[in-house]
């Protein structure tokens, strides 16, 4: 399982990466972490001419806390995510949902950029942001721009993102005090991607409800964050039920995804109004 | 594809090379630098055979592009023995209390237990369990690699205390 080959580099800022980025095109990439890129290039699944490895670039790094915002760059891997008291106590969910992807080795090199750039419907990080109601900053030839994580995904491995983009940090506002959260995933096993995630916020007369896995796109939706803000659990499942699209695949049937995401959910509910008020 | 000048620091030796930036990690240490204590076993980052410590992480070098660690300290199972080549404790104590069977895993194992100890040195069942995560064995049934875990920690930890 060797790659095919390509040219190296390590650009030391953001202006670089971009340009290296414009002179190639198509027959470049950028790598963060590696490791949902380097196994589709080991099996051939993707090859390019020019990889651009980030992990120079110090613009792209560090955890900022402030009383209403925090921001991630996008460089930012899930053990630092994992082992950030400040950013555990600003806001839990993140922890909580990082301790749950993949395996120790690949949360000390899986960064949080590349879980939310990717686009891959399995990555649990997207689901979580739209929860969050994160933004994405990209930076690109013509400047920068944010785009909210509720309007990113268009469906498998395709974002808003433009090629010549990269994206350089996350903002997320900091919930109000008195709101519970939780991340409850069902999996295989260790190191699986979902058969069925929530991510949930409840508190204070608001919520939101996202899902991961249980569509081309994560899912989170407007009603049954509605619902659940109005108290009305069962309503809120109703309507997630109805917004995700599962299709069957290696981890169950239509019904059973139906099931397992509805289960997920309302633990998840319970969860976190239980860490709420 | 033209090769890139390699240097690293690998269990305390500066080494260098050539090397084409596609080259795993995994096949640099063991065909270039002929240090075969990394196994490759999956080749699709699950297993953890492959297991090296990098600057203080833990990685699965089948899934590192040497042009990636361009700089860094690595460190091998080979790199955790004793200076006069005697067992270190972790070694030691996975040979005493049969933490292995037929020893493919082993490398990746002891190597990742080194970090998980650095990390937490007085770890729970639990923390071991969820720590090693990301190496699979397939003899063992796991229970006597969480106690040679375990042993290692109240070993290293005496240790350090008979020192102070």
């Amino acid at each position: 399982m060797i790659p095919a080959g390509f040219e190296y580099h390590r650009p030391g800022d953001i202006a670089s990466a971009i340009g290296i980025l414009q002179e190639h095109g198509d027959e470049a990439r950028v790598i963060a972490g590696g490791h949902s890129l380097i196994p589709m290039m080991k099996l051939r699944m993707a090859e390019m001419g020019h990889l651009v490895d980030l992990q120079a670039i110090d613009e792209l790094r560090g955890v900022e806390i402030g009383p209403e915002t925090v921001t991630l760059g996008a460089m930012v891997t899930q053990h630092e995510l994992i082992t950030h008291d400040g950013l555990t106590a600003a806001i839990p969910l993140i922890r909580e949902a990082a301790l749950q992807i993949a395996d120790p080795q690949v949360r000390y090199m899986g960064t949080v950029g590349g879980n939310v750039a990717n686009g891959d419907p399995g990555n649990d990080m997207p689901g979580l942001m739209q929860c969050l109601n994160a933004s994405f900053e990209l930076s690109g030839p013509d400047g920068n721009r944010s785009v909210a994580a509720r309007d990113f995904y268009e469906a498998a491995y395709f974002t808003a993102r433009e090629d010549e983009e990269i994206l350089t940090r996350i903002s997320i506002p900091v919930p109000g005090a008195g709101v519970g959260q939780a991340y409850e995933k069902q999996k295989r096993k260790i190191g699986d991607y979902a058969t069925a995630a929530a991510a949930v916020m409840v508190g204070n007369g608001t919520a939101s409800v996202a899902m991961t896995n249980l569509a081309d796109t994560p899912v989170w939706s407007e009603s049954a964050s509605t619902a659940l803000a109005g108290g009305n659990v069962d309503a809120c499942v109703t309507a997630m039920l109805d917004a995700i699209e599962p299709v069957e695949d290696n981890r169950g049937p239509v019904e059973f995804k139906k099931h397992v995401a509805a289960v997920m959910l309302r633990r998840a509910i319970d969860r976190a109004q239980s860490r709420a008020g | 594809m033209s090769k890139m000048h390699v240097k690293l620091t690998v269990n305390g030796k500066q080494v260098e090379g050539l090397a084409e930036p596609r080259t795993l990690l995994i096949h640099f240490l063991r065909e270039d630098l002929k240090i075969t204590g990394p196994h490759i076993g999956c080749e699709t980052s699950h297993c953890g055979a492959c297991t090296v410590d990098i600057d203080g992480k833990s990685v699965k070098s089948c899934t590192t592009f040497v042009a990636q660690v361009n700089g860094a300290d690595i460190t091998t199972v080979e790199g955790l023995a004793n200076d006069d080549g005697s067992l270190g404790v972790l070694q030691e104590m996975f040979r005493e209390h049969h933490g292995l069977q037929c020893g493919f895993c082993t490398p990746g194992m002891i190597t990742r237990a080194h970090r998980l100890l650095q990390e937490n040195p007085t770890p729970t069942e639990e923390d071991i369990r969820f720590g090693m995560a990301g190496n699979l064995c397939r003899c063992t049934g796991y229970q006597n690699i969480v106690k040679a875990i375990s042993a290692s920690a109240d070993m290293l930890n005496a240790q350090k205390e008979a020192a102070e």
